[in-house]
């Protein structure tokens, strides 16, 4: 079984074939698109404890943060937000992952890991800060360990190597995990976090959601052969696992946790999955994606398969399913109404924290700036009086 | 008081950071057993084991990277950039990363990396050895620029920037590493503070880093000529201390700023226009620039015609005090 974590780094002849004709990496798959659990005697394990409640309480994360990107799309279109990036179909990937993370583990991700950052407990409005122009930054990444979002792409990934290497030394066995997406993965920051991440035995998750999409370019752009064979040639066993199996994604996580907390060090997770959205709402897929192909995902949601699933074996009753959506609703609204809340920031906050220590040339700015805005203030407060 | 080179004076600097904050690591390439091309961390790993004192894989925007994680985790790293003409590779993680996340997490994490470059020419050095990217990064707010000529500066200044909470971008004249002086350890004064290394009365010369010790001969061979040239070394480069220059050019009335990186939107521009801002009606000349051409850092056999040389700073001390030069052929009328 090829979906085994293997850090050999086998040649293939098929690596000169073209990618379709090469045969690929078998998917690690406990729970398939119709719902039902595929036998993994390696796997498994990993997620024994995982109890049809608990299953369900995985499943109403799934319908939540949907149900939260469906709002944020509408907010943007509305003109709440500048900006949104949705996560439509990548739900399973990221619950999955963040749901078996620790407090003290330390998350470096990406612009799209909301459904990471909601799990990790980030209050709603800080969602939207940066995408409504409020700040530069949602939350205080100390209090819900998670670093702000890197927007440079795959720059987060060095971040979270030094991170690791830092838990290392502190001799405390958190881990750090690194989301970035397929299109990340030709950047030469990746593959430096790889190099240093393997050197130093770094406690880390390289976890990497290949959508399949890099705004218009297609994975196949950036990878002749399946991501996760990369990793073994840096010294970092991986594996694929299928992104849209939010208990796949779960055991294949547990099992990086135990190696990076055990001294074996950085593990590479290729969630395969697939962007069902826009990169983000100013773009346009109409014009670059095949839609035979994103019927074929459509026909692999990862909710509708834990739907499946949990009907199967009687815990998602109607009622449950209602009180579910319900609840989502709730929390779409108090998210919808956090946005509208979120106070613009004041005119001198632009001057704010450039550095930690005083600086002679912030401060004269800034009390430039505060004596002409107040003498705009003055002007348009004389020309009231008149 | 020790007499000390300049890089050895660096190298004590960075013995007392690693002995007074066990937070403080250093990330480098070659840094360990060689220590350092330069030598600047001899002994550093022997004395203070490998895990403070890292040799890196050869990759320059990984070593900061992984320094922005080890701030983030609470270290205080000081990485070293072999030599100038290597930084490039790291200036998207310095520039999009170090320099903005203080600002952009509104306060709550801070970075405080020091990044240690030897810069400047007069080696007789291949191409990428030789080369002042100091301009790059004094234009990047959320950075603190600066460097030092002297080996008390040098020992004090590597230790001010350690200890600071912001990133320090922290310049070493390379051909000034052998140069010698007294230090004191207990030393201190501002980091951001510029210093009056020549007290004089006709002309301002402005200056940091390598050509300190250039201007300082320069006012010598103007002395014997009649002229007192005050000598600035700016010691910050961001941010600058304009109050000590204009409160020197209100003095003189003649500015010369030298610098060995191009001239064409580089420190001298700024200081030029901050200082025609600042002194207007206390100026009897445009401020002048000395500095490398607006050409890539030529073949070492050809570098004494690219940097400021004593000729080239007492020309222009010549133009700002109106006379004609044979050496420029430039004349006042």
């Amino acid at each position: 079984m090829r979906t085994t974590l293997s850090d050999d780094s086998r040649t293939d002849d098929a690596v000169t074939d073209t990618p379709r004709r090469a045969e690929l990496p078998e998917l690690l798959m406990l729970l398939n698109p119709a719902g039902e659990r595929v036998p993994n005697a390696e796997y498994e394990p990993f997620v024994a404890d995982v109890t049809g409640d608990q299953l369900a309480s995985l499943y109403e994360d799934l319908v939540v943060v949907r149900r939260l990107d469906v709002e944020a799309t509408a907010l943007q279109r509305q003109g709440e937000l500048a900006l949104w990036p949705p996560l439509l179909g990548q739900e399973a990937a990221q619950v999955g992952s963040a749901r078996t993370l620790r407090p003290d583990d330390f998350v470096f991700s990406s612009y799209r890991e909301n459904a990471v950052a909601y799990c990790r407990g980030v209050e709603l409005p800080d969602l939207l800060r940066v995408w409504r122009g409020t700040a530069q930054s949602g939350w205080n990444p100390y209090e819900v360990g998670m670093a702000t979002p890197s927007i440079v792409i795959g720059a987060q990934t060095l971040h979270a190597m030094g991170y690791a290497v830092g838990c290392l030394r502190d001799g405390v066995d958190s881990v750090a995990v690194a989301y970035f997406g397929d299109g990340a993965t030709s950047e030469g920051d990746v593959n430096e976090a790889m190099i240093f991440a393997a050197s130093f035995r770094a406690p880390m998750i390289f976890f990497c959601q290949n959508n399949q999409w890099a705004i218009s370019e297609p994975v196949g752009l950036q990878a002749q052969r399946p991501i996760a064979e990369r990793a073994p040639g840096f010294g970092i066993p991986s594996i694929r696992v299928d992104g849209n199996d939010v208990l796949a994604v779960m055991a294949a996580t547990r099992q990086a946790l135990e190696r990076a907390r055990a001294g074996e060090g950085p593990t590479f997770i290729e969630a395969v999955t697939y962007r069902m959205g826009p990169h983000t709402t100013s773009d346009d897929p109409s014009r670059y994606i095949d839609p035979l192909q994103r019927e074929e995902w459509a026909a692999k949601d990862p909710l509708a398969r834990v739907e499946a699933h949990l009907r199967e074996i009687g815990v998602l009753t109607d009622e449950l399913a209602d009180s579910i959506a319900a609840r989502a609703d709730e929390i779409a609204g108090r998210f919808r109404q956090g946005c509208v809340d979120l106070a613009d920031p004041r005119p001198l906050e632009v001057f704010d924290h450039v550095y930690a220590e005083p600086h002679r040339g912030i401060a004269r700015q800034r009390s430039q700036y505060a004596a002409y805005l107040a003498s705009i203030g003055e002007a348009q407060h004389e020309g009231e009086q008149r | 008081m020790t007499e000390l080179t300049l890089s050895k004076a660096i190298g004590s600097g960075l013995r007392r950071a690693l002995s007074d904050d066990d937070r403080v690591v250093i990330l480098g390439e070659d840094i360990g057993a060689l220590g350092g091309v330069f030598r600047i961390t001899d002994g550093l790993q022997r004395d203070f084991g490998a895990d403070r004192v890292m040799d890196m894989p050869l990759a320059e925007s990984g070593i900061i990277g992984m320094a922005v994680g080890l701030a983030y985790r609470g270290f205080r790293p000081v990485c070293e950039i072999q030599f100038d003409g290597f930084i490039y590779p790291a200036f998207d993680q310095i520039v999009a990363q170090v320099a903005k996340l203080h600002y952009r997490t509104r306060g709550a994490v801070r970075m405080p990396l020091t990044i240690r470059v030897p810069y400047g020419g007069g080696i007789g050095a291949v191409e990428h050895h030789s080369e002042s990217p100091e301009a790059y990064f004094t234009h990047t707010s959320g950075l603190r620029v600066v460097t030092c000529s002297t080996p008390q500066d040098a020992h004090t200044m590597i230790r001010q920037a350690i200890a600071c909470d912001d990133p320090v971008l922290f310049f070493e004249p390379k051909r000034r590493y052998w140069t010698k002086g007294e230090v004191d350890e207990e030393a201190d004064f501002p980091m951001d503070a510029a210093r009056v290394v020549v007290p004089g009365t006709d002309v301002t010369i402005v200056t940091y880093g390598p050509l300190v010790a250039t201007a300082i001969d320069a006012a010598a061979a103007a002395a014997d000529d009649g002229l007192s040239i005050e000598v600035i070394d700016l010691r910050s480069l961001s941010p600058l201390d304009l109050e000590t220059v204009e409160a020197s050019v209100r003095t003189t009335g003649r500015l010369v700023i030298a610098h060995e990186a191009q001239e064409f939107g580089g420190l001298g521009a700024e200081i030029a226009t901050a200082i025609t801002d600042r002194c207007f009606y206390h100026l009897e000349a445009a401020p002048a620039r000395v500095a490398g051409f607006d050409v890539p850092y030529p073949a070492s056999r050809l570098e004494e015609h690219f940097l400021p040389d004593l000729d080239r700073m007492l020309d222009a001390v010549d133009r700002v005090m109106g006379r004609e030069n044979a050496l420029s052929g430039w004349s006042a009328s």
